[in-house]
């Protein structure tokens, strides 16, 4: 079976094994000790631990198609959020009359512009199993429909990263209008329950969290298992030369758009799993600066190894929580700072420095090296298939 | 009932899983036949009225100088370009201009380009899987798993081009003429009935040349590859060719024997610029 391949791999089994014993950790520090014991993990803590695994879910399905397919998504964060206003639509619809105004179905902001029915589109997502099929199909067909216009006319490399910027850019500016049926500027919230759970319970925030572990869990081996695969070969292929891949008898586009649409529906998720952690939803998650944020995690992370984008998103926004509770106007100066040093310095991030490297960059490296001192390495090289030749 | 049991029967394949193409026929001799072939780009005419027949087992070699039409010719063979006009048939039975690139090299035609472009980030044993004749529709490649089979083809093939040691190292590290060689085995896994090579030794070594030149004589035979090399080195040619033909301005100049070649007067006039009286070493 393809997808149990990854755990007979010893970078997986290690990444799952710390995984799981950070969750276990925050868990046990939160129920077990009591409030006043310095190693206590707050509620609080434990909800914002929850947004970064959120945030590392994104920057694996980043990774994988920039890492790994060599598209660079600028717009990854349409994804997320559609993923995101899918669960919040159903959190709105959750509320029921508890609202302001007291309507039993129309959320508020809809009885607050006069609407008298609920629109097409807001239907079913008072049932779970509706919404959260909707958190994965909405953003797969999105990238189904944008990657097969766009892979089809073999729109790639810095046209490609423009045009997905310009789909978040739009959807952004779509999101914003009230008229369009998702809350305006304001966007979603006031959230109550998630599946008749208290949101704002210690234990809700807390199964989140491991809910969100878990995801990341999940998403990270469905990741793996696809680059390990036969499929992953094809797609390293096509990052490095897109036109012989093809000329071997690959469909490029549709190896592509397949990948495309698995790394958006990994975002979805991750977007549905941050709304309830975080309590809002609105269109500034579809902001281009956003999805460009989630790729420089990815890059100080380190590109095409999964983990270092897992990396990568967890310390960049714990830089940023302590950052912008420090001196809130010096964090754009950090992470302009950070991305400078690592380019320089670590260029293949921080998963560099922890001695596995990427197999793209490290081949690269022997390569130009080889290449250098050409002439006698090819000498060596003849020499050595001659006697081979002999031998055989 | 019968339906079912029809279903159960796994003797043979549903007929929906056997592949529409058909097995090239070569009864009547000839692989590939190229007839009255012209491409014009922007007035220019890259190919005039060209007639070319290679058959099946052959190794042909194709010289003339630059800009003389070689390269379009692989194009279209490959469907890349489009001919104005001509038929292209692979065997008596398909229509290259009816088909698309993929169609095309599935159906057995393999071109090896000038420049070598393996995948350097992949080892040399993935870069010969990649190129393995397989369904290379997305779930089959995603559930994937190599047979015994395939991997004895993959160390046969390893074994001709001679890389067998080298076959876990990434392709990024290998020499210019090793990534030749690579990209040959690339095409050899498809099991192609007709190669298609573009100036293999261009750069090599003398050594890394006289192996590829043996390389080249084995793969081509009745039942096993034809083989159509593109090439500039006349030393190269005149080692491997056993029929060369002399492509001028997009249309045959000549062909025969390396030798009768080289004595014909207009090949002479085309290649040294020369008055046809004049000796040629």
């Amino acid at each position: 079976m393809w997808l149990s391949r990854p755990f007979r791999e010893r970078s997986t089994q290690l990444f799952l094994g710390v995984l799981l014993a950070a969750l276990a950790a925050v868990t046990f520090l939160n129920l077990a000790l009591p409030a006043d014991n310095p190693f206590h993990v707050s509620t609080y803590t434990v909800t914002l631990l929850g947004k970064y695994l959120s945030y590392a879910l994104l920057a694996v399905a980043v990774d994988l198609v920039w890492g790994y397919l060599g598209i660079l998504s600028l717009g990854h964060g349409a994804f997320f959020a559609l993923g995101g206003y899918a669960m919040g639509m159903y959190l709105m619809r959750q509320i029921g009359d508890r609202g302001t105004y007291g309507d039993p179905v129309l959320p508020d902001f809809m009885v607050f512009l006069d609407w008298d029915s609920l629109p097409w589109y807001w239907l079913g997502f008072d049932m779970p199993w509706f919404a959260f099929l909707m958190v994965i199909l909405a953003p797969g067909l999105l990238a189904l429909v944008f990657g097969f216009l766009a892979f089809r006319s073999r729109v790639t490399g810095v046209y490609l990263s423009i045009i997905t910027q310009a789909m978040t850019f739009a959807l952004m500016l779509a999101f914003f209008r009230n008229e369009m049926g998702f809350g305006g500027n304001n966007g979603l919230t006031d959230f109550r329950e998630l599946l008749s759970f208290d949101l704002r319970s210690d234990a809700t925030r807390l199964g989140l969290f491991i809910a969100t572990g878990i995801a990341l869990a999940l998403g990270y081996v469905i990741c793996r298992a696809i680059v390990a695969s036969k499929l992953g070969r094809v797609s390293v292929a096509t990052r490095d030369a897109e036109a012989r891949t093809r000329f071997l008898g690959y469909r490029v586009e549709r190896f592509q758009l397949f990948v495309f649409v698995v790394s958006a529906m990994l975002a979805g998720v991750a977007g549905a799993l941050y709304v309830p952690q975080v309590g809002i939803i609105n269109p500034s998650e579809f902001s281009p600066i956003f999805s460009i944020e989630v790729v420089l995690w990815v890059a100080l992370g380190g590109r095409g190894t999964l983990y270092g984008a897992v990396i990568g998103a967890i310390l960049v926004n714990y830089a940023k929580t302590v950052f912008t509770g420090v001196m809130p106007d010096a964090w754009l100066f950090a992470l302009g700072g950070l991305f400078v040093l690592v380019t320089v310095f670590l260029p293949k991030g921080i998963a560099g420095l922890l001695g596995y490297r990427f197999r793209g960059h490290r081949f690269k490296g022997r390569h130009s090296k080889r290449r250098s001192s050409a002439p006698d390495t090819s000498t060596s090289d003849t020499s050595t298939s001659g006697t081979r030749e002999a031998t055989a | 009932m019968s339906f079912l049991s029809s279903l159960a029967d796994r003797d043979r394949v549903f007929d929906f899983l056997v592949p529409a193409t058909s097995p090239v026929d070569v009864r009547h001799g000839p692989i590939l036949y190229l007839e009255d072939v012209t491409v014009t780009f922007d007035g220019f005419r890259a190919l005039d009225s060209l007639n070319l027949t290679i058959d099946d087992g052959e190794l042909r070699c194709i010289i003339g100088p630059n800009g003389a039409g070689k390269t379009t010719m692989m194009d279209i063979i490959t469907g890349k370009t489009r001919p104005d006009s001509g038929s292209v048939w692979f065997g008596s039975r398909h229509n290259l201009l009816a088909m698309n690139e993929p169609d095309i090299a599935s159906l057995g035609i393999g071109r090896k380009f000038q420049k070598p472009t393996v995948f350097e980030a992949l080892s040399v044993f993935e870069n010969l899987e990649l190129a393995m004749a397989a369904d290379k529709r997305i779930l089959p490649t995603l559930t994937a798993r190599m047979s015994g089979e395939s991997r004895d083809r993959i160390e046969e093939v390893l074994e001709t081009i001679g890389l067998i040691e080298l076959r876990h190292d990434p392709a990024g590290i290998l020499s210019h003429g090793q990534k030749q060689w690579l990209e040959i085995g690339m095409l050899l896994m498809q099991r192609p009935r007709l190669l298609l090579v573009d100036e293999p030794v261009a750069g090599m070594t003398e050594q890394e040349m006289e192996r590829t030149a043996e390389l080249l004589t084995g793969l081509a035979g009745k039942g096993k590859q034809s083989v159509v090399v593109v090439e500039h080195d006349m030393g190269f040619v005149r080692s491997i060719a056993r029929t060369v033909t002399v492509l001028h301005q997009g249309s045959v100049l000549a062909e025969g024997s390396m030798d009768q070649v080289a004595s014909d007067p207009k090949v002479i006039e085309v290649y040294l610029g020369a008055d046809p009286a004049e000796e040629v070493a």
